[in-house]
């Protein structure tokens, strides 16, 4: 009998994949905050502001980029911090750990469960960019656009299983991510064109991932020429996955934190 | 002469000063039903744990199936299967989705429908999981454990916190895994569960063993006396008893009268001769060994 255990990591990577998918898909608040809420801001947003110009620029060419990397990170960080705190302090993550399926599956699962998650909302975001406010991303920048939400979903999603160790239970983990989140939102150039701010906080928000993710997705709408890649912005982003390996190698856990105490 | 499936010498597990398992020996053969019996805090969990591969021991030599938990890789783990205390249901999946999502981890896997009604859930199987009933729950836990065809079944308090009939449906599942020639590892702190399920028993408290054996002979309970236990009628006292019966008297508080005895039987017949010779009745007349909960709450006795 051929299972997916019998075929090797990739199938069992995709067969992982698959029921988190379903999983996700059934999670109504997880629909909301991940699916939701950024095409809600998108709308919004450019509804209000997209008319309005900084430099000669319109704000929507910031909007739907910026929105884009929201929607990332709420596919990636967000929807991870929150599942994987449920599912270890439920013993879940234990249980499966009490089978043979290797740990690498698990997290290759739900990592590529989190980028699929995030490559349909940013091209629904594209496709309301669009149609509903004429921002179009030019072809020639459509590579290092999708290249940058893979770099920024795995980013995010190592960043999230990093953080998910400093979640004690899952009542926390939907407010410890947004008070994390909302703040580098605001100073990242996702809600606020970056420009409007003051240079010591732009200088702040270049420490974090968000930006990065921010200005890489803007980037290919902004920029008259090029392939839409900026090498210094995923270089970033790649030394805050870094950062992230080596913390959730030192701190996961895969039982409940409320047991081990 | 089969290796035994789980061997444990010399078993110590400390957390700083505190001793949780204090030098430990179990032998569980193919095909045993072993329940390891002890109250909360006594280092069951503890013991599983280890044996499980979840938990580092302190000292002692451990093999589960020839190998050493400590050491398990995937080949062993597709040979084991684990209900640990406490484990939800998979969020946001059916019963037939979380059993096929477990099914894809093993190499042989049971087949799907038929391990849904070996548990009872035919008619729930297309339920999502956290809307079942918590005793249906823990079935669909034992069925997780189940679904790749372990030779050993860990049972970490299948049923704690059940009603009378939730447990007795999950008894029955229990039994089931005995049909199936599997080899059980089962903790708990219910005597009655013990007695009901297992071939042997041994209990620990305070980290040790305190006693093991059958069920009916643990702790000498099959060498222990009987009681003989009844209300005097109206205007008899234990005085009035004939002598044989009288120097049998454990207890006596006027009204009712306890007696202690090896042999039970002549004593019964001395007691009924003696009663209908004066026309009296012994209506709540009562002889019984020592349940095995009399037995178990001696032996864990926490000292005064």
């Amino acid at each position: 009998m051929s299972t997916p255990a019998s075929q090797g990591g990739v199938a069992l990577v995709l067969h992982q994949a698959r029921f988190d998918l379903r999983g996700f898909i059934r999670n109504r608040q997880a629909r909301f905050f991940t699916l939701a809420l950024p095409l809600i801001f998108l709308v919004i947003f450019t509804g209000i502001f997209g008319k309005d110009t900084v430099d000669g620029v319109p704000l929507k060419l910031f909007y739907v980029p910026g929105i884009s990397a929201m929607a990332v990170i709420a596919a990636s960080f967000i929807n991870l911090v929150i599942s994987i705190t449920v599912l270890r302090e439920e013993g879940i993550l234990k249980r499966r750990r009490a089978t043979p399926v290797p740990a690498w599956v698990l997290i290759g699962g739900r990592t590529l469960m989190a980028i699929s998650v995030s490559a349909v909302s940013v091209i629904v975001l594209l496709l309301v960019g669009r149609f509903g406010f004429h921002v179009h991303l030019p072809a020639r920048a459509i590579p290092g656009f999708a290249l940058t939400v893979v770099v920024g979903s795995i980013t995010f999603c190592v960043l999230g299983y990093a953080f998910s160790t400093a979640i004690a239970n899952e009542d926390a983990a939907q407010p410890m991510v947004q008070a994390v989140m909302l703040p580098l939102y605001f100073i990242s150039g996702i809600f606020i064109q970056p420009n409007a701010l003051p240079s010591w906080l732009s200088n702040i928000a270049k420490v974090f991932p968000v930006q990065h993710l921010a200005h890489g997705l803007q980037h290919g709408f902004l920029a008259p020429t090029g392939h839409g890649i900026v090498w210094s912005d995923l270089g970033a982003m790649a030394i805050w996955a870094a950062i992230g390996v080596v913390v959730a190698l030192r701190r996961f856990s895969w039982l409940p934190k409320a047991a081990t105490g | 002469m089969s290796d035994p499936v789980v061997s444990v010498r010399g078993l110590r597990k400390t957390y700083g000063q505190f001793e949780a398992v204090a030098g430990i020996d179990l032998e569980i053969e193919r095909g045993e039903i072993f329940a390891f019996l002890g109250p909360n805090g006594a280092g069951k969990t503890t013991t599983v744990e280890i044996l499980e591969g979840f938990r580092s021991r302190t000292s002692g030599e451990v093999t589960v199936l020839g190998i050493d938990p400590a050491r398990g890789d995937a080949a062993w783990r597709n040979r084991v299967g684990a209900v640990l205390q406490e484990s939800n249901a998979e969020p946001g999946l059916t019963v037939r989705e979380s059993l096929q999502l477990y099914s894809g981890y093993y190499l042989e896997p049971r087949d799907i429908d038929e391990t849904i009604s070996l548990v009872g859930l035919d008619e729930k199987a297309d339920t999502l999981a956290p809307q079942l009933s918590g005793g249906q729950r823990r079935r669909l836990d034992v069925a997780l454990a189940l679904i790749g065809d372990p030779e050993l079944i860990f049972l970490d308090e299948p049923t704690t916190g059940f009603d009378p009939s939730a447990r007795r449906t999950a008894w029955h599942v229990i039994e089931g895994l005995r049909q199936l020639g599997k080899t059980v590892f089962l903790t708990t702190h219910y005597m009655d569960e013990a007695e009901e399920l297992s071939d042997r028993i041994a209990v620990i408290a305070g980290g040790q063993i305190v006693a093991e054996g059958t069920p009916g002979t643990l702790g000498g309970r099959n060498r222990m006396a009987s009681t003989i236990r009844f209300t005097l009628p109206d205007g008899t006292g234990a005085d009035d008893l004939p002598p044989g019966l009288r120097a049998l008297v454990a207890g006596d508080d006027g009204r009712v009268v306890t007696l202690t005895t090896d042999t039970p039987l002549p004593h019964v017949g001395a007691l009924a001769e003696w009663a209908l010779g004066r026309g009296l009745d012994l209506p709540d007349l009562d002889v019984r060994r020592p349940t095995l909960e009399d037995v178990y709450l001696e032996l864990t006795e926490e000292p005064a």
